[in-house]
């Protein structure tokens, strides 16, 4: 057993156990975006940064994949996590402003504005997606590729995956792309998700209503040029 | 080439190859790294071997074809052993006459370096203050070794530490040494090598460990690397085979960017040798010891210079960094125990072996022992690699080493640590440059890039630079390492066009610091530090750009406007050089730019010989 301290709560946790579930099994809320029980900790979307360590050499490191380590202190929410924390929110509004998940966490967080130039971006790159599609669905249909700007995620070669099995599992974790897809209209536009990852509403006869999360989906009717 | 079965065939080996060695011919050496490649070694390479045979000199001059010296600004160059002569900016018509010359004794005075400053002739290249200031530990061994022969390496010493601690040496003793050497980790964390190399042996692992040379070189305007791994890159390997011996690793690696064609190549040599002579593989020298090691080429990502990430790219997987801990001292290259290290770490290590710890920990300072290897590079006279004792001021670098700037400009600030560091003003120069202090004023040692600004660099275009260098190299991993540079990026871009305000400067600090806060890996990390530094020091250069529109250094294209003065001699040359034809003027008749059609591109200052073209 690993012994720790979380804001100031002396805890025994299990070899292996990450500072995030050590603090929820202490009821401490910690914000998460790209974490999901089920699948492996990635640390992408760095919500549940905390502070470890003592001033003046403590550091925030993303509780989702830091391990809890023998006589780790950790603090929650300082004024450094919050303000840290505020400054990604800031980030996510800017970048996927449609996302429901995004504007919940802005509203709780109290980010009541972004002082970014406005983007609308379909993908926030967390990663859910890949590792559902790889570690519970055993498919590996999608992954990521490029990086910095460039990175995305996509099938290999971007064409059709012989792997997808058109599980939509890929949408279902999205935190970005739940709700309709409105590509006909693009200043509306809340995903693209389906053109991105050849979803199953590309073979719309045959899946129709099966398992699109997008339903009633027009991605079969955008023009491919 | 025969196969050494033991140390005293090795011990017989090294007493023939000295004997051999008749230090009375003179010997000319021409410097072929990249750099002398590129700026045309090749041919004087081509015409002394041609004059060489042609007149029958091969028993009474040798020629020796090495990595680069340093001075890379000088080369093509030569050298000429015994003497020392230093020929710099050799032309192929140049060879004969030093070739007569060595051959008489004599120097060719009109080829030989001329000192900016003084304006005087200096023969030897110890006089040349570039040189003379310098420690050159590892550069030195540049010259004297020919990278693709390994006779060459043993002749002057090489392999001769790996002897003596297979002989008798304990691996804990081997590991003490490097403690007590002080050696810190060259690749500009600073981690002491010797308690790394400690923890690696303390692992307990029957499935075998891995040690790392970490040659991703990738940050603009740096290339010690290139050059150690050029010049000598048998002492890259004894030193890996030393620490292999030392902590109980079996399998060695050499990341390298596929960007370095030439250091694969030699490396790939140096390897072949050093197998076929029996100092690599199984048995090594009959002391029952096995080290081998594999050369993984990097496709060229900045990212996977970042240890975990290029544990993952070695595993064939993309280079994304992961969370540290475990450590790669836990759980490295397919989850064995492994250590990197860099290349200038490992060519230290030979060294320390060979001239003893003690001897080693004299040089530098307390704590930050040993040489460290800078390029050199920006707007300064002597540009190229400079090895001095750690602890040296950068006031001394810049002004002793590097000459100082370049025509009438003043040196305002020097960057050190690539895209990762921090721009340090010209009023902290008296700085000793070691781990510890550059960290305190905001820059840290980095691999050793030192990037010289003077007053014609704008700070927010540095800071653009290195933010749209970092966009583009962050792995996309971390959210607020992609997005966060990506905006930090976007806010500059804004200020350097004039349209930035007082609030975006406000949001750029405050972002700066959630990145540093918030990434997961060494490159997020430190990505805000171009920004912060800048900020720090040249706070009021972004507000002058704000409130006031201009670029003071005269260097933001949207900013500034190219004018020709009174000095205009109406030579026409500018005129020629527009490719909008913006430029009018008769003959004798100071030429005006038409600023409507100027595109900004510079053309016209570059080709003016009087400095009339101007901007404000």
């Amino acid at each position: 057993m690993i012994n720790l301290t979380i804001n100031g709560i002396d805890t025994q946790v299990h070899e292996g156990t990450t500072i995030l579930e050590a603090a929820k099994f202490l009821g401490l809320p910690i914000p998460t975006l790209c974490h999901m029980e089920g699948l492996s900790p990635y640390g992408a979307c760095r919500l549940c940064v905390v502070e470890i360590g003592e001033a003046p050499r403590s550091k925030l490191v993303s509780s989702c994949t830091y391990p809890a380590t023998e006589g780790l202190k950790v603090r929650t929410a300082t004024s450094r996590v919050l303000k840290a924390r505020k400054m990604v929110i800031e980030l996510l509004l800017a970048t996927c402003p449609q996302s429901k998940i995004i504007q919940d966490l802005a509203s709780e967080h109290h980010v009541r504005q972004q002082r970014f130039k406005q983007e609308h971006e379909d993908c926030i790159l967390c990663g859910l997606c890949t590792r559902i599609c790889e570690e519970q669905m055993m498919a590996k249909a999608i992954g990521f590729r490029g990086r910095g700007g460039n990175r995305s995620i996509g099938t290999p070669f971007d064409v059709e995956s012989e792997e997808c099995r058109r599980c939509g599992g890929c949408m279902y974790v999205c935190p970005v792309c739940q709700l309709r897809c409105t590509f006909n209209e693009p200043e509306k536009a809340i995903c693209n998700g389906c053109i991105n990852l050849a979803a199953p509403c590309v073979e719309k006869d045959q899946f129709d209503d099966l398992m699109c999360y997008m339903d009633p989906c027009v991605a079969c009717e955008i023009e491919k040029d | 080439m025969e196969n050494l079965r033991s140390i005293e065939d090795f011990r017989r080996l090294q007493a023939i190859l000295l004997e051999n060695t008749d230090s009375g011919i003179p010997t000319i050496i021409i410097n072929a790294g990249t750099c002398g490649q590129a700026s045309g070694a090749n041919e004087i390479i081509r015409t002394a071997k041609s004059k060489i045979l042609g007149k029958r000199l091969v028993d009474k001059v040798k020629l020796r074809i090495t990595g680069c010296h340093g001075f890379c600004q000088m080369e093509p160059s030569i050298l000429i052993e015994p003497g020392r002569t230093f020929y710099p900016n050799v032309k192929p018509k140049d060879v004969e006459r030093i070739l007569d010359a060595v051959l008489y004794d004599e120097v060719v005075e009109d080829l030989l370096y001329v000192d900016p400053s003084s304006g005087d002739r200096i023969e030897k290249q110890e006089d040349i203050p570039f040189f003379n200031k310098q420690a050159r530990i590892l550069l030195g061994l540049n010259e004297k070794v020919d990278p693709i022969r390994i006779y060459n390496y043993i002749e002057n010493g090489g392999y001769s530490s790996l002897c003596r601690i297979l002989e008798n040496k304990h691996p804990w003793w081997v590991i003490e040494q490097v403690k007590i050497s002080g050696l810190r980790g060259r690749g500009g964390a600073g981690f002491p090598t010797g308690i790394k190399w400690e923890l690696l042996a303390k692992q307990q692992n029957g499935e075998g460990k891995y040690i790392v040379c970490n040659a991703d070189e990738g940050d603009p305007g740096a290339y010690m690397d290139r050059s150690v791994l050029e010049g000598s890159p048998h002492s890259i390997i004894e030193g890996m085979i030393i620490g292999g011996y030392a902590s109980g690793a079996t399998d060695g690696v050499i990341y390298i960017r596929n960007e370095y064609p030439l250091a694969i190549k030699h490396l790939i040599i140096a390897l072949n040798q050093a197998r076929t002579l029996g100092l690599l593989g199984e048995n090594i020298l009959g002391s029952n010891f096995n080290f081998d090691i594999q050369i993984v080429k990097g496709a060229g990502a900045f990212v996977c210079g970042e240890e975990t990430a290029l544990m993952k790219s070695v595993e064939g997987k993309m280079g994304e960094p992961r969370q540290r801990p475990p450590f790669p001292i836990e759980k490295g290259i397919y989850g064995k125990p492994t250590v990197i290290n860099n290349v200038e770490t490992w060519a230290n290590i030979p060294v320390i072996i060979d001239h003893g710890a003690d001897e080693y920990a004299k040089t530098g300072t307390d704590g930050n022992s040993g040489t460290k290897i800078f390029s050199l590079v920006g707007k300064i006279k002597n540009t190229g690699l400079v090895e001095v004792p750690m602890g040296m001021t950068i006031n001394e670098i810049v002004f002793d080493i590097g000459g100082g700037p370049v025509g009438k400009a003043k040196i305002k600030a020097v960057q050190t640590g690539g895209p990762s560091g921090g721009c340090i003003p010209a009023d902290l120069f008296d700085l000793p440059i070691d781990y510890d202090s550059l960290a305190k004023v905001g820059s840290i040692m980095g691999s050793g890039g030192m990037i010289v600004m003077d007053d014609n660099t704008c700070m927010v275009d540095v800071a653009k630079y290195f933010m749209n260098f970092l966009k583009d190299e962050s792995c996309g991993k971390c959210f607020t390492c992609r997005k966060g540079t990506q905006r930090m990026h976007e806010i500059l871009d804004d200020i350097s066009r004039g349209i930035g305000t007082l609030d975006q400067l406000d949001l750029l600090e405050e972002l700066a610091l959630a990145v540093k806060d918030t990434t997961m890996c060494g490159l997020g990390q430190t990505a805000s530090n171009p920004v912060l530094s800048t900020l720090k020091y040249f706070r009021d250069e972004y507000i002058e750009h704000i409130e006031n529109k201009r670029c003071p250094a005269g260097v933001c294209e949207e900013l500034i406007q190219y004018y020709i003065n009174e000095e205009c001699t109406a030579c026409g040359l500018c005129r020629k050089a527009c490719p909008e034809d913006a430029i009018t003027g008769e003959k004798k008749v100071r030429h005006v730019i038409d600023t409507a059609k100027c595109i900004k591109c510079g053309a016209c200052k570059s080709v003016c010989k009087f400095d009339a073209v101007e901007t404000r």
